[in-house]
């Protein structure tokens, strides 16, 4: 499979109104099929900016984000969601839902603004709640999932969209160890099976080096380092972006990066 | 089966609004007689478009502002509307058009100071700063009404205490036949935001993801919302807990896809609506409730009983 470019951002700055200085600065980055690349970083460091000006809700200052090589906010939002799907950070779960209907949403940008369901969207909704193995969930509520569970079906969800790229932004904050190795294999085998791109922004430094593909570290709006996570974590570098005394091992041949007491 | 039934008891409530009422007509005359035509009639299909109204109104906002709590009058409109027909009462405006005219135009006025606050950097609007700018111009005309109403006369003071509580007495088919014409402008524009409402309810920046033209759609919703709550509150006064209740309902039993959950609300609405307000003419002939009593008597226990299926969860 010859891999395409999906994702191109060269050299971008941004800012937000009135704020007093660059929210990205330079950044550079770009995405693959068949390819998962992972955005670290602190707090505050700019991941979820980057994300924003990258999938087009908001213009670079300067510099280029595309997406298929099209300006990325001069997609139309219809048109974009049938490239891109995207799991955000934080969604609103208030009134009563079942896992079924939430997966359906996935096709709003595939119909027709009159038009039902056809037979193809129901498919699709099948075919995407079989990949992220929550088909046994279909007919639950939202709200008596798990975690993990809720995640999955979300996830689930974009794949109904029929995306070629997929972003997950801390798609494993607060759950635990088997759902979040649950989440990071799920989204490995898409790349690997579909030649799906995939941007995962997350906190968990080890499991990012140990699934992603590349790794792109930002610190303060600018990339510190990307490629190949051997090449990345290393040591003085993730010490100074990270603040805090770190060791780094090695576990099946990728880095992983252990945070050191503070010495009394 | 739900729509059978939704169907089955909006036939049975629009019969018996029309069989009872303070004055008796034997079954054999109601095809013919004028108290049925001219009073029971439109005030029937008046209470169906005002009941409808809000319940559309309701579940629209309700999904607009993510928030269960949300009803068509926390937006400020009550108070907008209560305060333009305070105004009219006690400056003894002429004519049966003074009242409702009046309470519209407060309406709009609330509406449109709601909806400029709402605006935020420019073009967005924020429906949090929606609700609580709502809230906060809701409160202000309260307090200009109480004050007007507190400096007014004893008699205008009653007639306004009781606008104020909703009724449908100024039914006419004058007043049908203006709401026919403009029910439906709204009606259709909500309806026709019903896919993008479905994805509004995840929070917006995960609808847009997925497609919604979400800074469109919230204005559309909003406007449309407000409007159809302007006339039915310039029409019927303050008539609460139908907007609330009846998409709640909805929502228990139609789910969450709003292409049948606001027609739901439509048809329940006008027919709680249509129910209450045969209640409040009946229960104590040859006087009357206001309709926003019976609503309020009937809503909260029926509410009270949603809250402890929906913690059940």
């Amino acid at each position: 499979m010859d891999s395409v470019l999906i994702l191109d951002v060269t050299d971008v700055t941004f800012r937000y109104p009135k704020a007093g200085r660059d929210a990205l600065r330079g950044v550079t980055c770009a995405v693959r099929s068949a390819e998962l690349v992972a955005v670290l970083g602190p707090n505050g460091s700019g991941k979820t900016t980057l994300a924003r000006v990258a999938l087009g809700a908001h213009a670079p200052r300067a510099g280029t984000a595309r997406i298929l090589g099209r300006a990325a906010h001069a997609w139309p939002r219809r048109e974009l969601a049938r490239v891109v799907g995207v799991v955000t950070q934080h969604e609103d779960n208030l009134f009563p839902q079942r896992v079924r209907e939430t997966v359906l949403l996935g096709r709003y940008a595939r119909l027709s603004p009159w038009g039902a369901e056809r037979a193809e969207d129901h498919a699709a909704v099948a075919r995407a709640l079989a990949r992220c193995d929550v088909a046994g969930l279909a007919d639950r509520w939202l709200w008596t999932l798990s975690g993990g569970e809720y995640q999955r079906v979300r996830i689930a969800r974009a794949l109904a969209q029929e995306p070629r790229l997929l972003v997950l932004d801390e798609p494993t904050a607060s759950l635990d160890v088997r759902h979040e190795m649950e989440l990071f294999e799920l989204v490995r085998t898409l790349v690997e099976r579909e030649g799906l791109a995939a941007v995962i922004v997350t906190h968990d430094v080890n499991l990012a080096a140990r699934f992603a593909d590349r790794l792109v570290l930002l610190s303060d709006g600018a990339v510190v380092a990307a490629g190949a996570a051997a090449d990345v974590l290393r040591r003085d570098v993730a010490e100074d972006v990270f603040g805090w005394p770190l060791a780094v091992s090695s576990f099946d041949g990728r880095p992983q990066i252990t945070p050191l007491r503070r010495p009394s | 089966m739900k729509w059978l039934a939704l169907a089955g008891g909006l036939v049975a409530v629009l019969f018996a609004a029309v069989v009872f009422g303070p004055a008796a007509v034997p079954l054999g005359e109601l095809g013919h007689s004028p108290i049925v035509w001219q009073l029971r009639v439109p005030r029937a299909v008046l209470g169906m478009l005002v009941g409808g109204s809000l319940g559309v109104a309701g579940a629209s906002l309700q999904s607009l502002v993510r928030n269960p709590l949300a009803d068509p009058f926390l937006l400020g409109l009550s108070g907008g509307a209560g305060l333009g027909a305070v105004t009219a009462i006690a400056l003894h405006l002429p004519g049966s058009w003074a009242l409702p005219l009046a309470a519209f135009a407060g309406a709009l006025g609330a509406l449109g100071l709601v909806f400029r606050l709402g605006l935020v950097g420019g073009a967005e609007l924020d429906p949090r700063v929606l609700l609580l700018g709502g809230v906060a111009v809701g409160a202000f005309c309260a307090a200009v009404t109480t004050a007007i109403v507190s400096l007014a006369e004893a008699s205008e003071l009653r007639n306004a205490f009781l606008w104020l509580w909703g009724g449908l007495s100024g039914a006419s088919w004058d007043t049908v036949r203006v709401l026919l014409v403009y029910v439906p402008l709204p009606l259709l524009v909500l309806f026709g935001a019903a896919r993008p409402l479905d994805l509004l309810v995840l929070g917006e920046e995960q609808a847009r993801h997925l497609g919604a033209d979400v800074t469109a759609v919230k204005r559309r919703v909003y406007l449309a919302a407000s409007f159809l709550t302007a006339a039915a509150v310039a029409t019927a006064g303050v008539v609460g807990f139908v907007g609330l209740i009846v998409p709640h309902l909805a929502r228990s039993l139609w789910g969450g896809r709003h292409r049948s959950l606001l027609p739901a609300s439509f048809l329940a609405g006008g027919a709680l609506l249509v129910a209450a307000d045969t209640l409040a003419r009946v229960a104590v002939a040859p006087r009357e409730l206001p309709v926003g009593v019976v609503t309020a008597l009937v809503g909260v226990p029926l509410f009270v009983l949603l809250l402890r299926r929906w913690t059940a969860y």
